[in-house]
């Protein structure tokens, strides 16, 4: 079986679609006609000059054009996952906790499955290893992203207990135990659902690409399968790790309860 | 012995002070005065530079949560992570004893924290900071939600502690009580006013 390649009319046929947003909009009054437009073309030129750099680099199968492209999703990615947030710790430390652990989960869980488990040649092939970390990458940001969030909420709306904690004697992670656990299942509770409507509410991206593809469907089940144990260690990981750092840059080596490292409240 | 060299909290003029075991030094002085920030700088809850003594051994030199199961602050309105008071417990025959001394019946732990009122989750608080025996209690007002009973119970009980060998700072706002309890003096001036000093009473 091979694809369907779309020619350019095919794509002007689909953004007909888009039109019915644009009527809509104007119809109502609802004056999004302007964003829709902005958004429909950011999207197709970054989805189009995404496919010339991947193209690029799946043609000279280099180690290091695989490590460049992979750091730079990885910064991205650092930044979305605290960005996000209403308070969140100030200077570079909130992008650092992002990046070290989207950078050292992210990457781990990349490389297990690309080594371990799928095993293509040479190891680094971009064309497995790129899509992987994308698809890891996603996901562990919105369980770090998460995890900081509910970890913060926690401090600050839990502020008088954790400091009756730390009176007493705890020690950080003993005082921030409750918020703790709280910000570790928040996290990992978005791919607990995906995994368990998978396939009967929805048919995850990758094995709809795959079947588009001309794959198997069997054979796309197997790799999806494979994928959402990969993403699953992954944000679980991401998850303890961005709460635990969380909790470090919340206290200091005093054991203290650090709030004013929170950057001020938006109004 | 408590000893307070330079302490420098924010807003307040540096602070050397001593408070021998037995003894009980109280903190006078308007609201906003820094009383409370006083004794968080003595916990280490809060950063302050300067030194602080207990028994020759520096805050710096012990971790932070070692230095805080000796050096105690209780708080005017104690707050708690547990449903129920019993989850901030540990059994024992000490803490029947701390409970009844202040007139608390055993059955006060295992009703909802809500649904206490003040004055019990304050004399909760106050056994709580006290159960685990540390040397050196801040006491941030510890009878402003007692009625005269209730006050008179509490007093009682930091005096045993003094007995006992504690070292005692307490923050209050009744001169009777201060007169009671205490050995010596600090007032705190308000924000305006320069005036410090530390006096025998």
């Amino acid at each position: 079986m091979s694809t369907v390649e779309l020619s350019g009319v095919d794509l002007v046929l689909a953004a007909v679609l888009l039109l019915i947003n644009g009527v809509i909009s104007l119809v109502f009054g609802l004056r999004l006609e302007g964003r829709l437009a902005i958004a429909a073309l950011r999207m197709a030129v970054q989805l189009a000059a995404v496919g010339f750099v991947l193209k690029f680099v799946f043609a000279q199968t280099s180690p290091w054009w695989t490590l460049l492209i992979a750091l730079v999703m990885v910064v991205v990615a650092g930044y979305e996952a605290v960005q996000r947030h209403e308070r969140r710790l100030a200077g570079w430390w909130a992008y650092g906790l992002g990046n070290m652990t989207l950078l050292l989960v992210g990457g781990l869980a990349t490389l297990y499955a690309v080594l371990a488990v799928i095993g293509p040649q040479p190891w680094y092939a971009p064309r497995y290893v790129l899509p992987i970390l994308g698809m890891v990458l996603g996901n562990t940001l919105t369980s770090i992203s998460l995890a900081l969030q509910t970890l913060t909420e926690g401090a600050e709306r839990e502020r008088g207990a954790i400091e009756a904690r730390i009176a007493l004697g705890a020690t950080r992670f003993e005082a921030f135990a409750d918020v703790l656990r709280r910000a570790i299942v928040t996290a990992m509770t978005p791919l607990l659902n995906t995994m368990s409507v998978a396939g009967i509410v929805s048919l995850p991206g990758m094995m709809t690409g795959q079947i588009l593809a001309g794959a198997d469907p069997a054979e796309a089940a197997k790799y999806q399968i494979m994928i959402m144990f990969v993403l699953s260690g992954a944000s679980g990981l991401g998850a303890l790790a961005a709460a635990y750092g969380g909790v470090l840059l919340l206290t200091d080596a005093r054991h203290r309860l650090r709030l004013d490292r929170l950057t001020a409240a938006r109004t | 012995m408590l000893r307070v060299d330079y302490l420098r909290v924010p807003g307040l003029p540096a602070l050397s002070f001593e408070v021998a075991a037995h003894e009980c030094l109280a903190v006078e002085g308007p609201s906003g005065s820094g009383k409370t920030r006083l004794l968080r700088a003595i916990a280490d809850l809060d950063a302050a530079s300067g030194y602080v003594h207990l028994e020759g051994m520096e805050r710096g030199e012990l971790p932070g949560p070692e230095w805080r199961r000796r050096v105690r602050y209780a708080s005017a309105e104690p707050a708690w992570w547990g449903a129920i008071a019993r989850k901030h417990f540990s059994a024992s025959a000490k803490l029947d004893r701390l409970l009844s001394a202040l007139a608390l019946s055993p059955t006060t732990l295992d009703r909802p924290i809500a649904e206490l009122s003040t004055g019990e989750r304050q004399r909760l608080g106050l056994v709580r900071a006290i159960v685990d025996e540390p040397q050196v209690l801040l006491l941030d007002e510890p009878t402003s939600a007692l009625d005269a009973q209730g006050a008179a119970l509490a007093e009682e009980l930091i005096k045993f502690q003094m007995l006992a060998g504690r070292i005692v700072i307490l923050v209050s706002h009744d001169p009777a009580q201060i007169e009671r309890l205490a050995h010596a003096r600090l007032l705190l001036a308000d924000a305006t006013g320069r005036k410090l000093e530390s006096a025998a009473a």
